[in-house]
């Protein structure tokens, strides 16, 4: 009847779990409790579960990024907290199978459910304004893809309290991850969730490469769109060329597991490096899909900040292209030491090194672009300037491991662990940071407390290099990546700097807590009533902050990079606005259910519990349906009604 | 014919550009959503490219089972492409009888295409049963995992496919040719139009190749 659950899958012989589990059960029975109390249902289902708006369904993807950043980081200080005790006699408060679980549930959830969200946020978020249109190509399959995403993210986190998660690390290899080697559920709470959220990010992508190619302002042709948008078209179309190659990945371990096919087994000619190849032909461009947004960010940062234009725009736009086709001829450099032979070490190595040339190409474009500008020091600037610093150390590193000789030595080291979070946290979490706070004004129509916010950037900064740089040297003086236990007592006081330096990280999120919570206190005085607050180059900022929901009345008319900029320059008056008849798409709560029907399907497969898959399954087959059935899936906004609204609109937004 | 005039969509929007290109303003909806799903479409390509990789690489490992030399019969494989192939024509005729608003020609060339995706599947399914049938199943050897879900992957395509086309033949006979309709019935074509690509790698790749 329920499969392989029963009561021995609540872990209660491990109380830790529990305990936290609890804490968060409590956290979200009071949170229920006063949407419950306060009657928020009905507006929350109305303006944003069932939302379609490509804005509130970016914001939503970023605050589901920041919520389980609080879980990946949890994760994180425990893995440090066990490294920095578990020395010589000590063991540490975590089992090795906790541990275990512990490393593998961190990256999973870094990687997937706070990386991707907060990357896919900001382009939601932001192409569709920078592009001057309505919304995205396919609205409602954008909420689609957002909920495919937290059914995802759901999932992994119910394995704390029903079961175990993986301990075969964040990218699963096998004969380790099959059935032989872990029969249990804990693979399949890595594979499942991943493979729901793969769904909505595939979506996403189709979307976002639909939406940048095919819809765009009048008189906005290739080279005249905002950087980000380049950058989140890069970015999406490696998500259409990548994502299928997981997709498929995944689902022949899922067959090995669940029919007992061959394809990475032991036995019966299953080849372990096929997956390993398969996998990182996904794995290397998903780092790019990450970091070439945050590029992005960087690009409208240094512009807006520097009063200037960016500086060489065409050879940015090269540059991410080339970094997008580069993309996927280096993945072997992930494992040199497979044994592929000298010659193919050789040309991964090279290429490896050559895809640094056009990221090398784009720093000195920031630079130059910052050059004789006339700063203002925001909060996102002095993330970009971290992350310039940041980030080219962390390249550096890299170069040093695309040379297959090195790799040898540092292969699966500290040293390793060290280079991949110095370019993902330097990279791709602080390009985030910075346009969050950038964006936030457009989103909620005030700005964010600088003092807290600057005061955040610092303690990342700094808890960043303490965290890390200790681990270059640990790795170098041998120490491997995953250790539960450590038998070297020497390496004692660069562990104890590990822990410090995320204790300080730890602190720049607390920051970023008082940041919005001060805020949000203080928004009165903090509105945002031009629109404009940052004189702003791109056509986001032409319109209110927040925006109305079709963003722009009348669709702008371009004629130049830095569309915004150019019409306050010339002291243009905004044109008359001649209102035409809009469509905009209606909610649609397909995405919701879909999504709820897939928790149950994701959870029935994970433990094999049949009749709710199928049931599952119908049901979503069935809501597809449906909603393929239907008619009246927008609705026209008359020029008449636009100017009522518009007149409303503007009245509230600049008082008289 | 200049490339504009290949582009004349009719949008009822007198532009000196062709909307959705360069500046011309965005594209119709028409344009969106074929455009979009032939991105979809790619994406299955390149899913099935994962699968012909992993093919590529185990199939000669059939761990002392049958190989594909022992086991294909191609006379069977042959039929079935010439019914995948003869079903992409009649889904053509159909869409065409669609475009001109010919709702009973359409339904005659759809259940035609049926009948011939029926035909396919049926051939494939007692292909399929056959094997296992003599013990050379998907869990023999790492040759038979990537055979049986290459090509099962194809399989589970067209049987979504016609299920689809079943779905849209009542969209026609409901509510008639108009707009949406047409837009869905465009993207189920592009879709059928697709799976007999794959196939004819599938085809190539796995049956000439492998019975070799």
């Amino acid at each position: 009847m329920l499969g392989r659950l029963s009561w021995a899958a609540i872990p209660l012989d491990q109380p830790l779990p529990l305990y936290a589990m609890g804490v968060v059960g409590i956290v979200i029975l009071i949170v229920l409790g006063i949407v419950t109390v306060k009657g928020w249902w009905p507006y929350l289902w109305r303006e944003w579960i069932t939302s379609v708006d490509h804005k509130r369904i970016g914001v939503m993807y970023v605050i589901l990024g920041l919520v389980m950043l609080l879980r990946g980081y949890s994760d994180a200080i425990m893995m440090r907290s066990q490294q920095a005790i578990a020395i010589g006699d000590a063991q540490g408060y975590l089992p090795p199978d906790h541990y275990d679980q512990i490393f593998s549930a961190h990256g999973t959830i870094m990687i997937f459910f706070v990386a991707m969200p907060l990357v896919i946020g900001l382009m939601n978020f932001v192409v569709p304004l920078q592009l001057g249109v309505h919304d995205v190509a396919f609205p409602t399959l954008n909420s689609v893809s957002f909920w495919l995403t937290a059914t995802g993210a759901l999932l992994v986190n119910v394995s704390l309290v029903i079961g175990s998660f993986s301990r075969a690390t964040w990218w699963g290899y096998p004969p380790l991850s099959e059935l032989t080697f872990s029969p249990d559920e804990g693979v399949d709470y890595y594979l499942w969730p991943l493979q729901i959220s793969g769904i909505g990010t595939l979506l996403t992508g189709v979307n976002f490469v639909t939406t940048i190619l095919k819809l765009r302002a009048p008189g906005m042709i290739y080279f005249r769109m905002p950087v980000f948008c380049w950058t989140a078209l890069a970015a999406n179309m490696l998500i259409v060329a990548a994502f299928p190659v997981l997709t498929a990945t995944f689902a022949m371990l899922l067959l090995d597991r669940y029919l007992g096919m061959h394809f990475f087994t032991n036995d019966a000619g299953g080849n372990q490096m096929m997956y390993a190849n398969l996998f990182w032909a996904w794995g290397h461009p998903e780092v790019y899909i990450l970091v070439l947004p945050a590029f992005g960010v960087f690009s409208e940062v240094a512009a807006t900040f520097s009063g200037k234009g960016l500086f060489s725009y065409r050879s940015m736009v090269l540059a991410t292209l080339g970094i997008c086709i580069l993309a996927f001829m280096v993945w072997l450099h992930h494992f040199f030491t497979m044994g592929a032979g000298a010659d193919v070490n050789a040309v991964f190595g090279i290429m490896s090194s050559i895809i640094a040339v056009p990221t090398g190409a784009k720093i000195f474009n920031w630079l130059f672009t910052l050059f004789r500008g006339r700063i203002v020091f925001t909060t996102p600037i002095l993330f970009l300037i971290g992350f310039m610093i940041t980030f080219v150390l962390g390249g550096l590193t890299g170069v040093l491991l695309a040379v297959p000789p090195v790799d040898f030595v540092l292969h699966n080291s500290a040293f390793l662990v060290a280079h991949f979070h110095h370019v993902i946290i330097g990279g791709v979490v602080f390009g985030a940071l910075a346009g969050i706070n950038y964006w936030f004004p457009k989103a909620f129509g005030f700005t964010l407390d600088e003092r807290w916010g600057k005061a955040s950037f610092w303690c990342w900064l700094i808890g960043f290099y303490l965290a890390f740089m200790p681990l270059y040297v640990l790795g170098l003086m041998g120490m491997t990546r995953r250790m539960q236990h450590i038998p070297d007592p020497s390496w004692r006081p660069l562990l104890l700097v590990a822990e410090l330096g995320a204790i300080v990280v730890f602190l720049g999120i607390l920051c970023q807590i008082a940041q919005l919570y001060v805020s949000i206190r203080t928004r009165e005085q903090r509105r945002d009533l031009t629109g404009d607050p940052w004189n702003g180059r791109t056509l986001e900022w032409s319109t209110s902050s927040p925006p109305p929901a079709y963003n722009f009345a009348v669709l702008p008319r371009v004629e130049t990079i830095d569309a915004f900029w150019e019409v306050k320059r010339k002291g243009l008056t905004p044109v008359e606005e001649v209102y035409e008849t809009i469509e905009m798409p209606r909610n649609s709560p397909i995405g919701f259910v879909i999504a709820f029907f897939a928790t149950f399907t994701g959870f029935a497969l994970i433990w094999h519990i049949w009749w709710i898959v199928i049931l599952g399954l119908l049901a979503a087959a069935v809501t597809v349906l449906v909603f393929g059935w239907s008619e009246n899936r927008q609705h026209e906004i008359s020029a008449n009604e636009m100017a009522q609204l518009e007149r409303a609109r503007l009245g509230l937004g600049r008082p008289a | 014919m200049t490339i504009a005039a290949l582009d004349t969509v009719p949008t009822g929007v007198p532009t000196e550009l062709a909307r959705g290109r360069g500046g011309g303003g965005p594209a119709s909806t028409r344009t969106v959503v074929a455009y979009g799903f032939w991105i979809f479409l790619l994406s299955d390509f390149i899913l099935f490219a994962g699968l012909f990789a992993a093919h590529a690489v185990l199939s000669g490992n059939t761990a002392g089972g049958p190989t594909g030399a022992e086991l294909f019969n191609l006379r069977n494989v042959f039929i079935e492409t010439m019914c995948l192939l003869f079903s992409s024509y009649t889904c053509g005729l159909g869409a065409l009888s669609a475009e001109r608003r010919q709702p009973a020609r359409f339904l005659i060339f759809a259940a035609l295409t049926l009948v011939l995706g029926a035909a396919f599947l049926v051939i494939e399914s007692t292909e399929f049963a056959g094997m296992v049938s003599k013990g050379a199943g998907p869990s023999r050897s790492a040759f038979l995992s990537a055979f049986f879900t290459l090509v099962g992957t194809h399989g589970v395509h067209v049987t979504g496919g016609l299920l689809w086309l079943v779905y849209m033949a009542a969209q026609v006979v409901a509510k008639g040719l108009r707009p949406q309709v047409l837009r869905r019935l465009l993207c189920w074509s592009l879709f059928w139009h697709a799976l007999d690509i794959v196939w004819v790698g599938v085809f190539t790749l796995v049956y000439l190749m492998g019975a070799r």
